[in-house]
């Protein structure tokens, strides 16, 4: 067994400890920060087939931004556990059966047809001149432009609904705009009044 | 030298084991002789933000410990060190002692791609900037754990507050950093420090001026340091997301916030200040042997130039008061990003006529 051989199956341990986690731990923060050492791991795994470009964007992007969106939604939430737990009898039979046919239909996909070591030749190793982020950029941009670009736009226009199914203006907001701050003069705010003092020292004089 | 070792790795080991030991060392020891003065740094920089701070409010300062107040910072970590470590009733314990770890190690583990020299890195790796840019966002699990983990309102609020201003100027860093790379077309480091060689007028601090303006300010939100430290806000929410903190588990947060003060002082020399290369261009350089060390590019400017940066970072501190939050989001979602794609538009466009020269 060499080295690589060791750090993978070491870090599929660890994958698979996290993710089983992820499921039963009992507090949903804690199955958060599960799913993100399941992404770290994961990562790791990546790296060893020497695609470190997918790697390091899968840390930036679901470890970095995602989890940490998803663990602020989650610490928010008060989360009653024996609520949740209450329907799990009734719920168990369909889901034995969606787990049973995910499970099925997975065997007929990876089962020795189309992936078997025979079909899938052992990834070539590349040198240390290999960029893993160049071949892809190169793909990208050339072979699949089209698909990238349509991609991009769906994206996009993603992106714009979302924000526009939850942008909602509330009449009665209190919202600054800067630039009017800025813009805003002396005579628009204060008015100086000159008004002649007043004279009477009657009050001083009584006490 | 390390043939020596090498050799000698390999008659105690075998040749299997030999040369893998012989690496795990030679990693192990570059790693503390990266980390050790790094601490260093850390210690003496909080005394130099008392005293420059001290002498720009017209104070003197710490001056009580040892001559001047030199050995100030021993004596605060020695405190440190010494005092009790109070975990709240009701928090996790496992989580609140992980959370400073978590804040450090990134601070920490981005040093490994740092190019201090063109020979002295510890790993020349090829995406170097992505592995900045993705260690860097680890360093936000820390804040979030610790303030939930902490069992406290202020805390968790501050760590609220935290995280989603760390994430929101991520996204201007990361904008700014893709001009970088643009610019010097390599995700590598030392390739990004080396196409600034040549002099002032070649570093990409001029023709990414917008962008090396945003990636300093956000540099600054994103180590939640004054003006942008709503995250302690000492006057609303106490010192957020540390408050339950005490001892050696503050300190570690203590320590977190500087080293990432000189990782992020560090990287804007590195993508935007010309890293370890001298201001001069090699042609003014005299004939003097002497003076062409000291005159042309090293070591010794890098920590030059990160002391300036740094200094900008204190001063910073002294003169602004702190941005509301509303006024901190706006600034990174509705300015600095909208600025980072217009120049990022405008460096491709400039690309592809014949003026690509300016950029490059």
């Amino acid at each position: 067994m060499n080295f690589e051989t060791f750090v993978f199956y070491l870090f599929s341990a660890i994958l698979l400890f996290a993710a089983v986690r992820v499921i039963t731990a009992r507090n949903p923060v804690h199955s958060a920060l599960f799913l993100v050492l399941a992404f770290f791991t994961a990562a790791g795994l990546w790296l060893l087939l020497e695609a470190e470009f997918l790697a390091i964007t899968l840390v930036l992007v679901y470890v970095g931004a995602v989890m940490v969106l998803f663990l602020f939604v989650v610490m928010m939430l008060d989360i009653n556990l024996d609520r949740l737990r209450e329907g799990f009898w009734d719920y168990l039979p369909l889901a034995a059966i969606v787990a049973v046919l995910m499970m099925l239909e997975m065997g007929v996909v990876l089962g020795g047809k189309y992936f078997g070591l025979t079909q899938m030749p052992t990834p070539v190793t590349h040198g240390p001149e290999y960029s893993n982020t160049k071949e892809l950029g190169r793909l990208l941009y050339t072979e699949y432009v089209y698909p990238f670009e349509i991609a991009a736009v769906i994206l996009l226009v993603a992106i714009v609904a979302a924000i526009a199914l939850t942008l909602r203006r509330r009449k009665n907001a209190k919202s600054q705009d800067p630039a009017q701050q800025v813009r805003v003069r002396r005579q628009d705010r204060v008015r100086l009044v000159s008004m002649p003092a007043e004279k009477s020292t009657d009050a001083a004089a009584e006490e | 030298m390390m043939e020596y070792f090498f050799a000698l790795y390999q008659n105690w080991f075998g040749p299997v084991w030999g040369p893998q030991l012989f690496t795990l060392v030679k990693t192990l020891l570059s790693i503390l002789l990266i980390t050790l003065p790094l601490m260093l740094c850390v210690a003496y920089l909080t005394l130099a933000e008392r005293k420059i701070i001290g002498f720009m409010q017209m104070r003197i300062g710490p001056n009580r410990v040892g001559p001047g107040g030199w050995l100030q910072p021993i004596a605060d970590a020695l405190k440190l060190m010494f005092k009790e470590i109070i975990i709240p009733s009701g928090a996790n314990k496992f989580l609140f002692l992980l959370a400073p770890v978590l804040v450090l190690a990134p601070a920490l583990a981005a040093w490994a791609v740092m190019p201090f020299t063109p020979e002295l890195v510890l790993a020349n790796v090829d995406a170097g900037l992505l592995y900045i840019m993705a260690i860097t966002s680890m360093g936000v699990y820390g804040v979030v754990i610790a303030g939930w983990a902490s069992n406290s309102k202020y805390a968790f609020l501050g760590s609220l507050r935290s995280a989603a201003q760390i994430v929101s100027y991520e996204i201007a860093m990361g904008f700014a950093l893709v001009g970088v790379l643009m610019a010097a077309q390599s995700l590598n480091l030392v390739d990004i420090v080396r196409g600034q060689a040549g002099g002032l007028l070649h570093w990409y601090v001029l023709p990414l001026f917008p962008l090396f303006l945003v990636y300093l300010i956000s540099g600054v939100a994103e180590t939640n340091r004054a003006p942008f430290d709503v995250a302690e806000g000492e006057s609303e929410i106490v010192a957020g997301f540390h408050v339950e903190y005490s001892g050696m588990a503050f300190a570690v947060f203590f320590l977190a916030e500087y080293a990432n003060m000189i990782l992020v002082a560090t990287l804007t020399v590195v993508m935007f200040l010309g890293g370890w290369q001298s201001p001069l261009p090699p042609a003014w350089l005299p004939d003097n042997a002497v003076l062409q060390t000291v005159l042309g590019g090293g070591f010794h400017w890098l920590f030059f130039k990160v002391l300036c940066v740094l200094f900008l970072f204190l001063w910073f501190r002294a003169t602004f008061p702190r941005y509301r939050y509303d006024q901190i989001m706006r600034l990174g979602w509705k300015v600095f990003i909208p600025i980072t794609l217009v120049w990022i538009v405008v460096i491709g466009a400039v690309m592809q006529t014949r003026y690509a020269y300016l950029v490059h």
